[in-house]
């Protein structure tokens, strides 16, 4: 990231705010002829190229009865293309010291690939990718393989409390929406898919107009545009799908109490917050910063942590989505303490919905999330993630530039304004794995899941 | 083959720019500065690495170079509790701590022209902490529940937590880094008291930074904030020798899972020397070979072929301040047995012994190791960790090219060698988790889902 390619921050205010000027990466954009969305930087300063390529074909995809499909297709991909048995894309990686990955949530799948940018070496690797996005196989007999692999992982996630937690906690937030189907689908629906499903789920979510293709490294723009080209031309064309329908923006308060025989409770507690398109983004992020997502410093982990030892970590975050994502307020405590802690935790959320925040714990988190700005951006891999994010929810180019006044911007009413309107401590989610056996008011004597009235009815 | 030969010329080519702009210099009371000087963005990492680990603690008192980490948080005389951390985040830092069996190291990320405060936030927590027996009342429970949440509710970690506790009897090794839990209700604030007066001193530590600094002005600066913090004599480090293991040992480990795990791990040597040894270098590609890579052979054959395992896993660490394990794993595929899971890892051994390596398995690890050079230069903190572990462990930074050299000279005949030598019967311990079904079997809520 030599400074040459960098422009300056054109926050002026921040930035002398906080004497330094901030540099951001200078973003090229341009549509590939298949219609993928290309953003590229060019960076000279290390003989590598990091490549991602990602579609709108994460988990809220499947349906309910094939859930897991849509990990399964991702999880393929590099397994096996016509012409390339799973073994020679291994090998062929390898050999290079290229590294192929991915990732998969909700919204999105992806399809990332390292390799040094000598043009042998990078040309074999963009083409061992391009095969494995365009024209994958999905062999019956390593599907079989990955099905019971997926369905042990599963098996074992069940026994998990963080696991068990966090899939009843999406049901409790999401309900029927598909944000509450589990990423990597369960055991029933899972045995259910087949390579006809896959195939079938490739060719309508991996299609070359819905593409984001991110360049970061060592390469020109020509040949950033040649390896968009290479990596989209091949894509299956399909009509875009149905969209997803839209989250309950309020749910119902509910309380799980869920036995298990570990020696912590986990507990979790949230409700819908936001998209990541959300005009109250940032109000919302700079509150959660001083709320529970900033570290040590944090109301949730003073409260809880500093001043009473109880747990050792607790957070909250929102999870932006194209839709609205979950805030999520989390922590583990041994048993015996667990009510008292999650007490506490519902009247630090519910003193930070009323009140807001203090003056000075705006400065403190401006201070923070704009002082540590650079941090965001230090890094090939971080500008290729930001890439992707930025093309894939059609944010901004100018995101990264913008970000630090759009923090310097946010004021406590519009924080309070923001938590007010997306944030009801009325109207959370909690669900509590390992609950307390004796614990009132309604733990069942066989320990079973139980249900009981929410919080501040 | 010519890719091959491609890949090499480059990147030893490429290699030196790694470690091209370090720079050293020690203060007069012994702290050494060592600079990584990389200016890609405008940011800096400090890390401070003081050797006084685990491997450090006595009997009774496991847990308290983790529990001092903790601590440090705790507040001086001029900067109260919590401060140290307000500060660090006004300044749109990052920051933490960890703790190993070797060394404890504290880090903090900001802007460049944050590094003078975080300098001295730091020295001065090196020399005035000020340990209050109230804060340490609350943070040793937030410990207890760090350690429930590490080890006690995870299998896995459980396993490798008695696992160590049968492989080494007397070396420290032995113990766990977060301590026993009993210890840690035992630990008093004089207990963290001493261990900070007997370790924390400027002569047992390592000063990291990397980032976009001029090495000069950091030394002028280490100088200026450090520089006045007094030498200190040091205990004499009692070496332990872990009596030699004379046949194979088991254990098997009951705990809440779904599946069973099979870990087997084989004494074996690290680096002491890092110009004339050979057996850390070969056992680091053998494990390349076994599980460097999807292709490698843990994952062809056993994953992929045989589909006993469902994972696997095969680890070695070259460095370390006690002595070393070479480790392999297995996570037995549904219908197939531990049993069955070990008898393929044997074969695989046994596979290595009689026929060794192909020389394209050795050019594809050596591929990837180069070529992680590259994709080093693209973590300023992760080079900054390099340096600090191999300065706290005794081989010092100026081994890291030397390394790389030697695993680019390791020969098959070697790797077949060192399997011979290291992967026996003797000096086995292998570890079974066998899965416990939950008492209490949790049942799906729907159904019984009420909402008032």
């Amino acid at each position: 990231m030599s400074t040459n390619i960098f422009k300056v921050c054109a926050a002026v205010v921040v930035c002398a705010l906080n004497s330094v000027a901030y540099a951001t990466p200078n973003i090229q954009h341009w549509q590939s002829s298949s219609g993928a969305k290309v953003l590229f930087v060019e960076d000279r300063d290390i003989p590598m190229l990091d490549v991602a390529v990602s579609v709108p074909a994460g988990s809220s995809f499947d349906t309910a009865q094939k859930s897991g499909t849509a990990g399964l297709t991702q999880q393929l991909l590099n397994l096996g293309s016509q012409g390339l048995s799973e073994d020679d894309i291994a090998r062929g990686i390898a050999d290079l010291g290229a590294q192929l990955g991915g990732s998969f949530d909700q919204d999105r799948a992806s399809v990332s690939l390292r390799t040094l940018s000598d043009q042998a070496v990078r040309d074999k690797a963009v083409s061992i990718m391009a095969r494995v996005l365009q024209h994958p196989v999905f062999a019956p007999d390593i599907l079989a393989r990955e099905k019971t692999r997926v369905i042990s992982a599963l098996k074992e996630a069940e026994t998990k409390p963080e696991n068990i937690a966090d899939k009843a906690f999406q049901k409790a937030v999401f309900g029927a929406h598909p944000y509450a189907l589990p990423v990597s689908g369960e055991v029933a629906s899972v045995t259910a898919v087949t390579a006809q499903d896959l195939q079938d789920f490739y060719r309508a979510h991996y299609n070359a107009q819905r593409a984001v293709v991110a360049i970061m490294g060592d390469v020109t723009r020509a040949q950033a545009e040649a390896i968009a080209e290479q990596l989209t031309g091949e894509l299956p064309r399909a009509d875009a799908p149905a969209a997803l329908p839209e989250v309950a923006k309020q749910i119902a308060a509910s309380e799980q109490r869920i036995a298990h025989p570990a020696t912590q409770s986990h507990i979790l507690i949230g409700a819908p917050g936001m998209s990541r398109t959300d005009p109250d983004y940032f109000p919302l992020y700079v509150g959660n910063y001083i709320l529970g997502g900033g570290g040590f410093v944090s109301r949730l982990m003073s409260e809880v942590r500093e001043k009473r030892g109880l747990v050792y970590s607790v957070y909250s975050y929102f999870m932006p989505l194209k839709q609205t994502g979950a805030f999520q307020i989390g922590l583990q405590t041994k048993k015996e303490q667990a009510d008292d802690a999650l007490l506490l935790v519902r009247k630090t959320l519910a003193d930070f919905v009323a009140y807001g925040p203090t003056e000075k714990e705006l400065l403190a988190a401006k201070q923070n999330i704009v002082g540590g700005f650079p941090l965001r951006i230090d890094s090939n891999r971080k500008i290729l993630d930001y890439l992707s994010v930025i093309g894939f929810y059609d944010m901004p180019l100018t995101y990264l530039d913008d970000f630090p006044a759009r923090v310097e911007h946010v004021t406590v009413a519009q924080i309070r304004d923001a938590f007010k309107r997306h944030i009801d401590p009325q109207h959370m989610a909690t669900v509590m794995v390992g609950a307390p056996e004796d614990s009132p008011p309604s733990g069942k004597p066989d320990g079973g899941a139980t249900l009981h009235q929410g919080a501040g009815k | 083959m010519k890719t091959y030969l491609l890949v090499i010329v480059l990147l030893l080519g490429a290699t030196p720019m790694a470690h091209a702009k370090i720079y050293e210099h020690t203060l007069a009371n012994g702290l050494k500065v060592v600079v990584d000087e990389d200016h890609r963005a405008p940011v800096v990492v400090q890390q401070i690495w003081y050797k006084a680990g685990s491997i450090d603690e006595t009997e009774g008192k496991t847990g308290i170079a983790h529990v001092l980490e903790h601590m440090m948080f705790k507040g001086t005389k001029a900067v109260p509790a919590g401060e140290f951390s307000r500060r660090i985040a006004a300044a749109g830092g990052r920051e933490n701590a960890f703790t190993s069996s070797d060394y404890t190291a504290y880090f903090q990320q900001l802007h460049k022209s944050k590094l003078p405060l975080a300098m001295k936030l730091e020295a001065d927590r090196m020399r005035n902490l000020n340990l209050s027996a109230a804060e340490f009342a609350k943070e040793i429970k937030v410990i207890m529940e760090e350690r429930r949440w590490r080890t006690d509710d995870d299998a896995r970690a459980l396993l490798q937590e008695k696992m160590m506790a049968v492989i080494y009897q007397e070396h420290p090794y032995h113990h766990p880094v977060i301590g026993w839990m009993s210890d840690l209700e035992a630990t008093t604030v004089g207990d963290a008291q001493a261990w900070y007066q007997r370790w924390y001193a400027p002569n047992n530590a390592t000063l990291v930074i990397a980032g976009d600094v001029n090495a000069q002005e950091v030394f002028a600066q280490a100088q200026r904030y450090y520089g006045n913090i007094p030498r200190r004599a040091l205990p004499v480090r009692r070496d332990f020798i872990e009596p030699k293991q004379i046949g194979i040992k088991r254990l098997v480990v009951k705990a809440p899972a779904e599946l069973p795990q099979l870990v087997m791990s084989y004494q074996a040597p690290v680096l002491q020397n890092p110009a004339q040894d050979w057996r850390p270098y070969a056992l680091e590609v053998l494990a390349g070979i076994l599980n460097g890579n999807d292709s490698a052979r843990l994952n062809k054959h056993l994953v992929r072929e045989q589909q006993i395992a469902s994972d696997v896993g095969a680890g070695y660490d070259p460095a370390a301040r006690g002595p070393g394990l070479f480790t392999l794993e297995a996570t037995p595929t549904t219908g197939k047995s531990v049993q069955d899971a070990e008898t393929a890892l044997r074969k695989e051994i046994a596979l290595l012994v009689q026929d060794g390596v192909s020389a394209e398995e050795l050019q594809r690890v050596k591929a990837q190791v180069t070529a992680g050079e590259v994709y080093k230069l693209d973590s300023t903190f992760y080079r900054a960790m390099q340096i600090g572990q191999m300065e706290s462990i005794g081989l010092g930074y100026r081994a890291i090219p030397l390394m790389l050299e030697k695993i680019q000279a390791v020969t098959a005949g070697q790797v077949q060698q060192v399997a011979k030598e290291v992967l026996v019967d003797d000096a086995l311990t292998v570890a079974v988790l066998d899965p416990q079904p939950l008492s209490d079997k949790p049942k799906h809520a729907q159904g019984n889902f009420h909402v008032h």
